[in-house]
């Protein structure tokens, strides 16, 4: 019996051990190195055939060198920041967008929720690069955007929106506004209607229902949506490499450059196991969230 | 002094809490209430009964303001209510699901409506434990619906919607969702909380039991119409159709031919058994007619009768123990089922018949109801 319920812990606690720890302890490890001329590019490397010597030699090369470097150059933490900025702005505009979408759609006649929830979720069956790619065509000069700005007549000259921040806002509020529709509008169908009908026998106009009983019964949705667009977001590198300008400043953009255009892969090491911590504090949080649902619907 | 009978309804110059005037309402084509006129009195405790689709939560939901009618006028004391939003009105609801916020505490889900209303929080206060006190539920205040039993949240419910001390408080369903014996002492409960309150009650209910014990008058209805509107002894012992006599309670109906006898009529009903004496509660013409009779109201005896006009001869067919009674079903020559009921006074070792045997059923000539069809 107690075999059998170990060894049901344990696969899961073995896929987390083989496919989460070990690799996040060889990035650990990649970090406290030095960066090399050879390949791979960083030194130390582990050599077992040196016995346990050799597995002390190796210890006493790895250092805090990276992080120190990571705290001197501000480039690094205003990186962060600025991820951190734009990751928060763009999540508050997915829930202003995503909030209405999906109380409409919960509140759309039954027959109609399939075709809504599908049409929701249609662009994901098209690569997301290929989207990120025809955001471009949209949004540069000549793209199909000015030219229906002039033509309406809103504006006379082209707009400049692409290679800017505002391009990377539309991009990851675009990609990930899904992200937040969906998990509201499960809060929300779920609502039971004659709550609403309860609070305005007791007085409540329709607004303040809205305020004192929808929002507050679809608060778990909310949160869950804020994290899956928050934490994906944080880390986005396609979106800002591609849409973003010279003065976008996101830390999967630089992760990425110190990996495959500086081969530094000591610092990139290092700037990933940071952006890891900062993930962290909003992943543990959205998991006490899911709890607190799963239990409420128990 | 002597104590006079609750009775607004039969004294003219009362002035009804409601009146529906000519009310009708339409879905599309399907017409849940059609041209429906009614009067009810304040302190009643009145209770709609009918199938599911009958009309009588629409009826419902129409004085709390979430329906309003196609055409006709629905009047609060007074004052005709339908351009009045549900949060406007002195009516508060008591939900079938009870409709308790998950999110707030037993306290703040009772103290809900009066945080509404620009009450001061200590009034409030005293407001809500009041409430508490009145459905017993003292302990419970600080608790989420979900960490309390359905009978408690029943309480709540009920503690929630009289908060406000409204005209009119709507009963749906309101014990439906609570088991047999919880029910029955509740029902008790609710009287005494009527009681005690003053307000005046409409519960709605397709349990005829239930509406029989708590309302002061019930209301049967049927297809958008109203029925009958009676106390429940008329409703029961007076039906003014088939439908309702079939409707409330157990009944023998009987499709004849009438001929008038005086006061009387003879009831000619099928070839080689005598004629039923009845008599009807206001005269009618020969013709058609079905005649009504409560199990409990037909005697079951081994020996013919002999002081009784209404006398038929069949076997036992089948018996339903119920515990405090028994229905017997007689099947008669002819192959009519009559039920006929006694109360089992004494254990049941001694009952007296049992299946095949060969009995008499007789009844008086005022035990059965006439009903012209």
């Amino acid at each position: 019996m107690n075999m059998r319920r170990f060894s049901l812990i344990a696969v899961p606690y073995g896929w987390l051990v083989l496919l989460f720890l070990v690799p996040f302890l060889i990035v650990f490890k990649i970090s406290l190195s030095d960066v090399a001329l050879s390949i791979p590019p960083y030194t130390p490397t582990l050599e077992l055939s040196e016995g346990w010597g050799g597995f002390r030699d190796f210890l006493s090369q790895l250092d805090f060198e990276n992080y120190e470097f990571l705290a001197t150059d501000d480039l690094y933490w205003k990186s962060y920041l600025s991820s951190v900025q734009i990751a928060l702005i763009s999540t508050t505009i997915c829930l202003l967008i995503g909030f209405p979408m999906a109380y409409g759609m919960a509140n759309a006649p039954k027959e109609w929720q399939p075709t809504l929830m599908l049409l929701v979720i249609l662009p994901f069956w098209t690569s997301f690069l290929i989207r990120v790619y025809s955001l471009i065509g949209i949004l540069s000069q000549e793209g199909m955007l000015n030219q229906f700005l002039i033509w309406v007549g809103i504006i006379n000259e082209p707009l400049t929106i692409l290679n800017t921040n505002i391009a990377v806002y539309i991009g990851i509020v675009y990609t990930y506004v899904p992200f937040m529709i969906l998990p509201i509008y499960a809060t929300l169908i779920k609502l039971d209607g004659s709550l609403l009908e309860a609070a305005e026998d007791l007085g409540c106009s329709r607004t303040e229902a809205f305020w004192r009983i929808t929002v507050p019964l679809s608060k778990a949705g909310i949160i869950a949506g804020c994290f899956l667009v928050f934490i994906p977001a944080l880390g986005e590198f396609v979106i800002p490499s591609l849409l973003g300008g010279s003065e976008t400043l996101m830390i999967g953009k630089v992760l990425y450059e110190e990996f495959f255009s500086n081969r530094d892969w000591p610092v990139a090491g290092a700037v990933a196991v940071i952006l890891l911590l900062i993930l962290i504090i909003p992943i543990v949080l959205y998991q006490r969230n899911e709890q607190k649902m799963m239990e409420a619907d128990t | 002094m002597p104590q006079t009978a609750f009775e607004p309804w039969n004294d003219p110059a009362a002035k009804p809490l409601i009146q529906f005037r000519n009310v009708s309402k339409r879905f599309g084509d399907f017409t849940a209430i059609d041209d429906l006129s009614i009067d009810i009195f304040e302190r009643e405790f009145f209770a709609l009964l009918g199938p599911s689709g009958c009309g009588k939560t629409t009826m419902m939901r129409m004085l709390a303001g979430f329906e309003t009618p196609t055409s006709g006028t629905i009047m609060l004391d007074g004052q005709d209510i339908s351009p009045i939003p549900p949060n406007k009105r002195s009516v508060n609801m008591m939900f079938q699901s009870y409709a308790l916020f998950p999110h707030l505490t037993v306290y703040e889900n009772i103290a809900f409506g009066l945080r509404r209303s620009k009450m001061p929080n200590e009034q409030i206060d005293a407001r809500v434990k009041q409430m508490l006190k009145l459905v017993q539920i003292e302990k419970f205040g600080a608790r989420k619906p979900d960490q309390i039993s359905g009978g408690q949240r029943q309480r709540v419910a009920l503690a929630r919607a009289l908060a406000k001390g409204p005209k009119l408080l709507l009963l749906d369903e309101p014990l439906s969702a609570l088991d047999k014996k919880l029910r029955q002492d509740t029902q008790f409960e609710l009287m005494d909380i009527q009681e005690k309150t003053g307000t005046t009650f409409v519960v709605v209910t397709h349990d005829q039991e239930e509406a029989m014990t708590v309302a002061s008058r019930v209301a049967v209805m049927d297809h958008g119409k109203l029925k009958q509107v009676d106390t429940p002894d008329r409703i029961y012992e007076a039906p003014n159709s088939t439908y309702v006599a079939d409707f409330i309670g157990d009944v023998n109906i009987i499709e004849g031919y009438a001929t008038k006898q005086g006061d009387t009529v003879s009831i000619a009903w099928s070839e080689g058994n005598s004629p039923i004496i009845g008599t009807p509660s206001k005269p009618i013409a020969n013709g058609k007619v079905s005649f009504a009779i409560r199990p409990e109201k037909i005697a079951i005896s081994a020996e013919r009768p002999t002081d009784r006009n209404n006398v038929v001869h069949g076997k036992v067919l089948d018996i339903a123990y119920l515990g405090n009674l028994s229905t017997y079903h007689v099947a008669l020559p002819d192959g009519t089922i009559i039920k006929a009921q006694t109360a089992n006074s004494r254990r049941r070792s001694s009952r007296p018949f049992t299946w095949d045997d060969e009995v008499w059923l007789s009844w008086t000539d005022t035990a059965g109801i006439v009903l012209e069809s």
